[in-house]
């Protein structure tokens, strides 16, 4: 706790504020930055630290929440199992993602078995405890990914079936980052991702695209001196990786669970909800995961859900342009209205990590 | 959320249950008592006043860490009359509704803990009604207890100046996060445990020293003292200023906010109350607190201001930043 | 869904451990750390997986970091 408390040093992070005011005041132009993580957004929001940033820097969300990110169909094949009676297990904050037409919550309203679990262990602990098929919903990035393959490594009990959502953050950057209409000058990349691949997997990135990714974590003193790093390499002209949360990321990453991930998910194209298809940016289960894979086991009973209708509203949800940065919530016509934390219209509002619900609760900073 | 149906929300104490009380209780209500919409109700009686509350008791698990059900009603009642400055409290009385099947051994066990919790509060239950509904109708028991009490002077959670500083009686959010992790299985070990006692003593003392200085008071159960003080601020028409470092928490509540990722100004406390005291009467207020075993980590967490009337707002060190009350309670961001 | 905490283990008991988050205790996982730990290191824990080993030389890494980013604007605000 000592320790966590440092990093919450209110001198420390008043001197961090000068350092990047005087920073933008010398660079007497606007800045455009992206950070990559929902979490990001949550301990700006939490800290108040956007109110206090200097005006022309514009720091954008990226397509960093994870809820936000699975696609609508992926939401659809889970409610789909739901519906035909199959137990279901999952992170709380997917519970009330709308699909196409309906959320989990929906299914479950309607009789469904839909479960909340809080670790991955959890799932094979339920599943060993009945002989009926199990349904884990596994989602989020390489952090939830690393011990859903874990998980799956350790003799996971026969009926446990894992229907994945994972995705591979890195491949979300390098969309962002070839949009024609970028106009992005610096990446904050998510420290407990990284903590998982290591700061060295953003060097292709920097060299193609010349712009700088500076790993940061998630204490308020953490984020104002990765973004210091970040604006002061943007104003000298420098496009490198730099390490600001040195006390978990390394250059190399956790070998060891970089090699459980992959042991278990190979990479696949697919679809990022309301961002584009990205390339690589699905992690599957391999082949020889098949015995546990719920794509497989219920191909038949997918197939043969019924058609969703989208709901009407739907197409007007934003989140994609605020994932990519190009919108702000408050850009929304239904933000705070029609769409709120307990009537979604999109992910954004329900995730924790959404933008949407970040600003909804927090305030949007003006 | 629909807007024809009763959902879940409608019961966590935030801005869609005061909607629900508005739009279906208050409709066409026009006695003064009830719109004030206050923890308890206030009626003259001779040089007194009469002060009378009621609330019904629903948790899940009925035993968790720090308490049950059972001294949560009791807690809650005397509570409410304490907030109006009630706090010689003349008797209670308490319905049970339990479902078909409920362990005789479980309803045994809520019963001396009302009774431990009266004892504590110096009260009594004097009447009481019992029912019992099938299987499945009900999860397992409703308590719904009510209370009378006397006072010279009724404070009201209405009466916040600028200038008054806002204490808070000891640490936050304990009952919440001790609850959320019980019901969850969260697998967390350790002394984390529900802050739920009856505050009449603490708050008779508080009063003794402050007197007509204590302008406003309000305990933060469901929805925290984010929920609270939004009320507050909303009836007095005030902003109210917090600062994130003066917040008493409890070295557990901390640890648990910080592992689940849940704000512990937003979730609920059952023996804790909130204090609008003008700053002449601060130090003895807080001398009497501090010098009770419920206030010993009593503070002064922030000031009313004449900012923009019905905002809360958090100086976190870093920046300001305004807290909103949530809709339903909060789930772990753990997941 | 990433809300990494930092705990200190208290106890190893095979590929699990019992890790003190200042005071509250919880089970995670050993199976994903890359490097021996042992009771009273630290550790970095997402959904139940301990993912890094925290070396206090590490963390004595960032807040040099902190310091080396701060001391002269820290000067400026004293004044």
């Amino acid at each position: 706790m000592n320790a966590k408390l440092e990093f919450r040093d209110v001198s420390r992070g008043r001197a961090l504020q000068a350092r990047l005011d005087r920073a933008m005041a010398r660079a007497n132009r606007d800045v455009t930055v992206m950070h990559v993580c929902g979490s990001h957004e949550q301990a700006i929001a939490r800290y108040g630290l956007r109110a206090r940033f200097p005006a022309n820097l514009h720091v954008k969300m990226g397509p960093g929440c994870p809820v936000c990110v699975t696609d609508a169909p992926e939401i659809d094949a889970c409610v789909a199992l739901a519906e035909r009676g199959l137990r279901i297990l999952t992170y709380g904050d997917m519970v009330r993602v709308p699909g196409r037409a309906k959320s989990l919550e929906d299914a479950r309203a309607a009789g469904a078995r839909v479960e909340v679990i809080y670790a991955a262990t959890q799932a094979a602990e339920l599943a060993a405890a009945t002989n009926e098929p199990v349904i884990f919903f596994a989602t989020g990035f390489e952090t939830t990914a690393v011990p859903t393959a874990a998980v799956l490594l350790r003799d996971p009990p026969l009926n446990l079936f894992v229907l994945s959502a994972h995705k591979w953050v890195p491949a979300a950057m390098e969309v962002v980052a070839s949009s024609p209409d970028s106009r992005i000058e610096g990446y904050l990349a998510a420290g407990h991702a990284a903590t998982i691949t290591g700061c060295g997997i953003f060097e292709p990135f920097v060299e193609k695209h010349r712009r700088p990714v500076v790993v940061a974590g998630f204490e308020p003193l953490d984020i104002l001196s990765g973004l210091v790093v970040l604006v002061e390499q943007i104003l000298e002209g420098k496009a490198e990786v730099a390490n600001a949360f040195p006390r978990c990321v390394t250059r190399e990453g956790n070998r060891r669970a970089l090699d459980a991930l992959f042991r278990v998910f190979e990479m696949g194209d697919g679809e990022w909800r309301g961002i584009a298809r990205v390339p690589l940016g699905d992690l599957r289960l391999r082949p020889e995961f098949a015995a546990h894979d719920a794509t497989v086991r219920f191909a038949a009973e997918l197939a043969a859900a019924p058609a969703v209708e989208p709901r009407a509203d739907a197409a007007e949800c934003r989140c994609g342009a605020i994932m990519t940065g190009q919108l702000q919530p408050t850009d929304c016509r239904h933000f705070g209205k029609g769409c709120r934390p307990d009537a979604p219209i999109g992910a954004c509002m329900v995730s924790t990590e959404g933008a949407c619900r970040i600003w909804y609760e927090h305030g949007s900073p003006s | 959320m629909t807007d024809d149906r009763v959902e879940l929300a409608h019961g966590a104490g935030g801005r869609a249950m005061r909607a629900l009380i508005e739009s279906v209780f208050l409709a066409g209500v026009t006695d003064p008592e009830a719109r004030a919409m206050g923890d308890g109700a206030a009626i003259p009686l001779g040089d007194k006043w009469l002060v009378l509350t009621t609330d019904a008791h629903v948790v899940a698990p009925i035993f968790f860490p720090g308490g049950d059900i059972g001294r949560l009603s009791v807690s809650g009642v005397v509570n409410d009359l304490a907030m109006m400055g009630a706090c010689d409290v003349l008797a209670l009385t308490s319905s049970v509704i339990v479902e078909e099947g409920f362990p005789l051994e479980a309803l045994a066990r809520v019963q001396r803990s009302m009774q431990l919790a009266c004892e504590e509060a110096h009260t009594r239950i004097v009447t009481g009604d019992t029912k019992v509904m099938r299987r499945g109708e009900l999860d397992g028991l409703v308590l719904s207890t009510s209370g009378v009490g006397l006072t010279d002077r009724v404070v009201r959670d209405s009466g916040l100046e600028p200038g008054d500083a806002i204490v808070v009686t000891g640490t936050l959010g304990d009952h919440g996060l001790a609850v959320l992790s019980a019901r969850n299985a969260l697998g967390l070990e350790g002394d984390l445990r529900s802050d739920v006692a009856p505050l009449n003593g603490l708050v008779r003392g508080a009063l003794a020293a402050g007197g007509a200085a204590i302008h406003a008071m309000k305990d933060p159960t469901r929805g925290g003292v984010t929920s609270a003080l939004t009320e507050m601020a909303e009836k007095a028409g005030v902003s109210i200023l917090l600062d994130e470092s003066a917040l008493p928490m409890s070295a557990p509540g901390r640890a648990a906010a910080e592992l689940l990722g849940i704000d512990p100004l937003a979730v609920a406390n059952e023996g804790k109350a909130l204090l609008g005291v003008h700053p002449s009467a601060l130090a003895s207020v807080l001398a009497a607190l501090h010098a009770h075993p419920l206030g010993r980590l009593a503070a002064c967490i922030g000031r009313v201001t004449e900012g923009e009337k019905g905002s809360v707002l958090l100086d976190t060190g870093f920046g300001t930043r305004r807290l909103f009350e949530r809709d339903g309670d909060p789930l772990p961001r753990i997941c | 869904m990433c809300l990494g905490v930092p705990g200190r283990i208290l106890e190893i008991d095979g590929s699990n451990a019992v890790v003190d988050f200042w005071g509250v205790r919880r089970r995670v996982s050993l199976d994903v750390v890359d490097e021996p730990v042992a009771a009273g290191d630290h550790v970095l824990v997402h959904v139940g997986f301990a993912i890094r080993r925290i070396a206090p030389e590490d963390l004595a890494e960032t807040l040099a970091f902190f310091e080396a980013m701060t001391a002269e604007d820290l000067e400026g605000l004293r004044k």
